[in-house]
């Protein structure tokens, strides 16, 4: 007789995260908390800033999460994060990961200067940035983690932005903490991975998501994926780590680079783009993407 | 152990007795000193504390809100610009009931920059739900602390100990340091039942509806006016151990006064002086130094200027648009009664131009003169 065949599963099974929670549909920043819970496991605690998952968690008294939250000020999470840590350990508690739990608003804009504080001092703390390119909370604000070329209610079609999204990547890496990595929901392996890795580093650690929106973004619910795993095939949200301040290490290396072009076209908030602006994106893309190749490789000799 | 300390150094020794655990804290001018000697204690281990060289005052209470929740006792110092910075997290200080306590040097706001005493920095926390206390010695700072955080711990309600720029925070006094067991009998260590650990998984402040919201803030109100009898009670307790009682007012001849002047910090001091000068010439004076401002005494201050038949207000503070805010607060404590004692409300002392007892004499003169008050606002000191 065949022995029956069983899948492995290529993630950890346990869920800290249950059904009830008041996401939208297709939303990636629900699944990036998912995935990191999974790498980090139960013994965690997070701060919350203002932000979609201050919502998505659930009202009072209820929580979706099976680990604390301190739901605390928009522009606080790294210093919060910071206290919750110290006041842990003052109580004799060594063991559990604080996570500072903040969008890209929290973090590339009203956030930073509390972020830049906490690295600076290498705060025992895992940093996560989920990244869905607006202020979705408050209805598709352009924030500076918003790409260029992107509709937002602040940034209407006639004056889209016109400027790049913020590199709060290299702004952290300049801080030479530990751990610095990007990861996309697409790829919850190499999400997982990181996650685990972060959490057993001592130092701040910073994790930067790529998590969509469908209603921010205009793009379908059922292509949050897809969406996840094109922006890493085309080069631009590539997915690598820094340690130190200097090592760069590519983790997912597309055999081949994709064009851009597939991906805008999936997303109603760059539809008013012209051939000319979006070959102009590329050619964007392409810089950033060569520059960081060379740092990878100069991190290999 | 006595020993001649400087004001800011009373709250550091406030805190070090009080065994605070977790001291974030952010330099500025005329607080560095309350912050210098916590981080010397600190290096030296005569503080087991964890301090977290933030940067900035708004990242200093955000982590000590964090490490309160924790379930650790939790300090820091800051002032004015400090003070305003941290506006925002002051209200999630009370509203998530984290008890911590903060020292507060009272400066005047700028524009124009000045690093000069006045309460307008303070008193602009007035509705933020955490309690305050103004103190006019260096010994009274120290002692404040420890009941502070007494009070604090029990209610869930975080505190503000508040001193002068300058007239107390660099003034240098003979203070008594209590002994480190006195303190620990008088403050058992900080476990509050709830709080946030990773055994226990919560979410604290989360989006909350109009089912839940007007409940919590009710909550936070009855428990505030438990604090009136706790400051009695604590206060009693402390002078059994340590021999001094720390009230919500300081009364100085007040039974037999005619008029009563009500004052708060350092003024509240050299006020005194004025009573016992005026007092040889036959005016019955009195002094009513409000040492809590919230929760407001208004019971004590009530009984005590009732019988009086005039009372003259002092604020080292505005409330641009109407008149003194300690004015404000007395005219309601002694309001709905048409036979209650006339109330005369002085401002005096902005940007730490100085109060001193002539300037007490100029008031108790003036409401003396005057039959009734005849205007909201009457300047002392100001050039016209
Ligand atoms: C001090 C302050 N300013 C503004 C707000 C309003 N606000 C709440 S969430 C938010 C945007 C959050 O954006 P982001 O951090 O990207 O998270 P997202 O909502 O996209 O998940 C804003 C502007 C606030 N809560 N606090
Ligand atoms: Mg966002």
């Amino acid at each position: 007789m065949k022995k029956k065949k069983t899948m492995k599963f290529s993630i950890p099974e346990e869920e800290f995260m249950n059904p009830g929670h008041l996401a939208c549909q297709g939303c990636g920043a629900t699944l990036a908390m998912r995935y990191v819970l999974k790498g980090v496991g139960g013994r965690t605690a997070l701060s919350i800033p203002a932000c979609c998952w201050s919502v998505i968690d659930g009202p009072f008294p209820y929580s979706s999460l099976d680990v604390s939250i301190f739901h605390c000020a928009f522009e606080t999470a790294a210093a919060s994060a910071s206290g919750l840590k110290a006041g842990l350990e003052m109580r004799g508690d060594t063991e559990t990961t604080v996570i500072a739990w903040a969008g890209d608003g929290g973090t590339v804009d009203i956030g930073i200067q509390a972020l830049s504080g906490a690295a600076e001092r290498n705060e025992d703390i895992l940093y996560v940035c989920y990244d869905n390119e607006a202020y979705m909370n408050t209805g598709i604000q352009r924030s500076s983690s918003t790409p260029y070329g992107a509709w937002t209610t602040t940034t209407p079609v006639k004056h889209f932005k016109n400027r790049p999204k913020k590199d709060i990547g290299a702004i952290m890496v300049a801080h030479e903490i530990p751990y610095v990595a990007t990861a996309s929901i697409g790829y919850p392996e190499d999400l997982v991975k990181k996650a685990k890795k972060a959490k057993d580093i001592q130092g701040t650690r910073f994790l930067h998501i790529y998590a969509p929106c469908p209603s921010g973004w205009k793009s379908r619910p059922e292509d949050t994926i897809r969406l996840s795993r094109m922006v890493v095939q085309n080069g631009i949200f590539p997915l690598y780590e820094v340690e130190n301040g200097d090592k760069y290490k590519m983790n997912i290396k597309p055999r081949e680079k994709k064009p851009i072009d597939e991906y805008i076209r999936l997303q109603g908030r760059f539809r008013h783009l012209t051939e000319k602006d979006i070959e102009q994106m590329q050619k964007e893309v392409d810089k950033k993407w060569e520059r960081l190749l060379k740092k990878c490789e100069a991190s290999n000799k | 152990m006595r020993k001649v300390i400087m004001g800011n150094h009373s709250l550091s020794y406030g805190a070090m007795l009080s065994r605070a655990q977790v001291i974030a804290a952010y330099p500025i001018t005329p607080q560095t000193q309350v912050v210098e000697l916590l981080s010397e204690m600190c290096a030296d281990k005569k503080l087991d504390a964890k301090f977290i060289k933030v940067e900035s005052e708004h990242s200093a209470m955000a982590a000590c809100l964090g490490a309160s929740l924790a379930g650790s006792r939790t300090f820091t110092a800051t002032s004015a610009q400090g003070l305003t910075l941290m506006h925002e997290l002051l209200h999630w200080g009370s509203g998530g009931r984290m008890p911590v306590v903060m020292g507060n040097i009272n400066r005047a706001m700028a524009p124009g920059w000045s690093i000069w005493s006045d309460q307008n920095d303070s008193l602009s926390q007035r509705d933020t739900g955490w309690m305050q206390f103004y103190c006019a010695s260096n010994q009274e700072v120290l002692d404040t602390v420890i009941q502070a955080f007494k009070v604090s711990e029990k209610l869930m309600i975080p505190s503000m100990v508040i001193l002068d720029a300058f007239t107390l925070s660099h003034t240098y006094e003979v203070v008594d340091i209590p002994d480190q067991e006195k303190v620990d009998e008088f403050l058992p260590s900080f476990d509050p039942p709830i709080k946030l650990t990773s055994d226990d998984p919560r979410a604290f402040g989360g989006l909350t509806s109009s089912e839940h919201y007007f409940e919590l803030r009710y909550k936070l109100q009855k428990d505030m006016e438990k604090a009136p009898a706790l400051i009695e009670k604590t206060g009693k307790e402390y002078q059994d151990l340590v021999g001094r009682y720390l009230g919500a007012v300081e009364k100085y001849r007040c039974d037999d006064a005619e008029l009563i002047l009500v004052t708060s910090g350092t003024m509240g001091y050299t006020a005194k002086v004025a009573v016992d000068e005026l007092r040889k010439e036959g005016i019955k004076l009195g002094n009513l130094r409000i040492k809590a401002f919230r929760p407001f005494p208004f019971e004590i201050v009530q009984n005590t200027l009732k019988k009086a038949a005039k009372v003259a207000v002092v604020d080292r503070n505005i409330s641009y648009g109407y008149h003194g805010i300690f004015y404000q607060e007395v005219k309601s404590a002694l309001g709905g009664s048409d036979s209650g004692p006339g109330v005369f409300g002085f401002i005096t002392g902005l940007g730490g131009r100085d109060i001193t007892p002539s300037s007490f004499k100029e008031i108790a003169q003036y409401a003396l003169k005057k039959d009734k008050p005849e205007e909201n606002i009457v300047w002392i000191g100001v050039k016209r």
